[in-house]
């Protein structure tokens, strides 16, 4: 929640950090640092480049130009490591429909190379904790969405990774559910992981620590929400999103 | 409801074991713009399934235009427009024909009713000749209304319009439904954004198929039976950890950038009640006050007991 001050304590560093496709700049020179702990929103317009941001600070695409260093490797030469310390989850895929909890949970976990034995013993606590101790053994499809969702977060954070990536992880989600799934957001940033976020519901950019605004491939605002709306001029974060926002001249390709 | 465009009596479907909509009774008045407001689960697409004549209720009788819609499902299929959840155009087939596709097989040209579309349609008129597969979110969304809207229908039929889309799309969207009310076209539209509930004239929350109140959206925020505060400190995570611990207080929950907080003595006065105890906690810049309620609190208050508690404790979810 109070993120330090101090440079050993970024985990992600991005200095204009460019991602062109032909002549169209998908994100234009962003530059921002994310501390350890910290629960950091990234918000944005369709097509304002969060997704390609994304894929480069998780390893999976190229930057064009610029540089950037994600739990303190290298987004050029470095993406395995990067893939092993991050965890990643989002609305369209997390689990596999037709694994059950538990399965699901030996998978990731193994791919992740957390130890057999340390799988068995945690899976089955992490079961009980999200209490699918009934549902242990039916296929992840049948769940409602509101628990995969939930689950799908445990499974992304069971090799405990410096970092979280979560894309809109509550879209469609109940009030009441999405309320716990920050819950359990706020208990992993305690816990020391940082939490790097989409949402589309902007009540949800008032629980980041900081919030960053993309438009149209740039960083049009980063700070606080309670600053954010200081400098923007509005009661909430809606207002300032649309403030920003609709300035965009471009739409989603 | 006699002269009414829509009409629900005692529907009820299941799948299996699921029961997707649960002796649901709705009735929509001509030219109204009614919302469903629940999260995915609820049944909004079962509802919208029935109505469009796709899927048999198990039980119970649906109207639309006073047609029913299992004896008279042919003359219900000409007369309305139906956009559903998952894009459904022809990707491989143009903007152009697409839209063309779908007044030829209504029986009319694009030209005939050109006046109802032309708002929405000169927007996306600049890619009439790209395949619809290539298009953005926004102008797929753009286009299916089109095609919708093109046969002049009595009844609009729209399934989550705005879900995945951004806040600035999503203003947009419901600027052109307000213009097609006006063109007297009766419409039901379904979405989980609570705050899009505000912009509709009548609203039903429905969770877990059932209804949980059916009413204006602001009679229902009038009907909410608590004070409610709004409290904050400098760290509103451990406020809510230590308000969770408070036996005064009967429910509390993260709500932006306050917690929203209501006391089981309705007496009490809630903002010194609250104010001292997390003073006594040692939190530091606390701010209590009284303010309305929004729709998602009604929603959260409307929701099941037991999802209630959940809340409140943030125990597991235990099988139902």
């Amino acid at each position: 929640m109070n993120p330090l001050n101090n440079n050993k304590d970024v985990v992600i560093h991005s200095k204009d950090l460019t991602k062109k496709f032909g002549d169209f700049y998908a994100v234009d020179h962003i530059s921002f640092e994310v501390k350890k702990g910290e629960i950091f929103g990234f918000l944005g317009a369709n097509g304002a480049g969060k997704t390609t941001a994304m894929r480069m600070l998780c390893g999976l695409s190229f930057p064009t130009s610029g540089e950037a260093t994600v739990a303190g490797f290298n987004v050029y030469n470095q993406q395995e490591k990067i893939k092993q310390n991050i965890g990643y989850m989002s609305q369209k895929f997390s689990l596999y429909e037709n694994l059950t909890p538990s399965e699901n949970i030996t998978f990731f976990a193994g791919v992740y190379g957390v130890p057999r034995k340390e799988i068995k013993e945690r899976s089955k606590l992490l079961i009980e904790k999200i209490g699918l101790q009934n549902e242990a053994n039916t296929l992840v499809a049948s769940l409602p969405l509101g628990w995969k969702q939930k689950l799908a977060f445990s499974v992304a954070i069971f090799h405990n990774p410096k970092i979280v990536f979560l894309d809109e992880p509550t879209g469609g989600v109940d009030p009441v559910t999405r309320r716990q799934f920050w819950d359990m957001i706020y208990e992993a940033a305690a816990s020391g992981i940082t939490i790097f976020v989409t949402t589309h519901y902007m009540d949800e950019a008032e629980y980041c620590d900081r919030v960053t605004i993309m438009v149209d491939g740039k960083i049009e605002g980063l700070d606080s929400p309670a600053n954010l709306k200081l400098q923007f001029g509005g009661d909430n974060m809606d207002e300032v999103f649309y403030r920003l926002a609709r300035k965009a001249e471009r739409v989603e390709s | 409801m006699a002269n009414a465009a829509i009409v629900l009596t005692n529907i009820s479907k299941s799948y299996d074991k699921v029961k997707a909509v649960d002796d649901i009774s709705i009735a929509i008045k001509p030219g109204e713009l009614f919302g469903l407001i629940g999260p995915d689960g609820a049944g909004k697409t079962t509802i919208f399934r029935i109505l469009t004549t796709l899927l048999l209720p198990d039980t119970g009788i649906a109207n639309v235009s006073g047609n029913d819609v299992v004896k008279n499902y042919k003359e219900i299929r000409k007369s309305i427009g139906y956009m559903p959840g998952r894009f459904s155009l022809y990707q491989d087939l143009t903007v152009h024909e697409n839209l063309t596709f779908f007044a030829t097989l209504f029986g009319t040209t694009i030209e005939e009713n050109y006046n109802l579309i032309k708002d929405i349609y000169e927007q996306i008129k600049p890619f009439s000749n790209r395949r619809a597969g290539k298009l953005s979110g926004g102008m797929k969304q753009k286009l299916a209304l089109c095609c919708a809207l093109i046969h002049k229908p009595n009844v609009l039929f729209l399934d989550e319009p705005t879900t995945g889309v951004d806040v600035v799309s999503r203003r947009e969207f419901w600027e052109m439904l307000k213009r097609l009310k006006q063109q007297g076209i009766t419409i039901l539209v379904s979405t989980p954004y609570m705050d899009e509930a505000m912009l509709c004239e009548r609203i039903a929350l429905i969770q877990k198929g059932k209804i949980l109140g059916i009413d204006t959206p602001q009679n229902i925020i009038n009907s909410f039976p608590a004070k409610l505060y709004a409290a904050k400190a400098d760290n509103i995570y451990n406020l809510l950890k230590d308000l969770r611990r408070f036996n005064e207080i009967e429910t509390r929950y993260p709500f932006g950038e306050w917690l929203h907080v209501t006391l089981k003595d309705a007496n009490a006065d809630g903002e010194r009640v609250i104010y001292n105890y997390a003073k006594e906690q040692g939190h530091k810049n606390i701010e209590v006050k009284i303010i309305k309620p929004s729709i998602e609190d009604s929603f959260i208050r409307l929701s099941n007991p037991i999802t209630l508690q959940r809340l409140e404790t943030n125990e597991p979810v235990k099988q139902q």
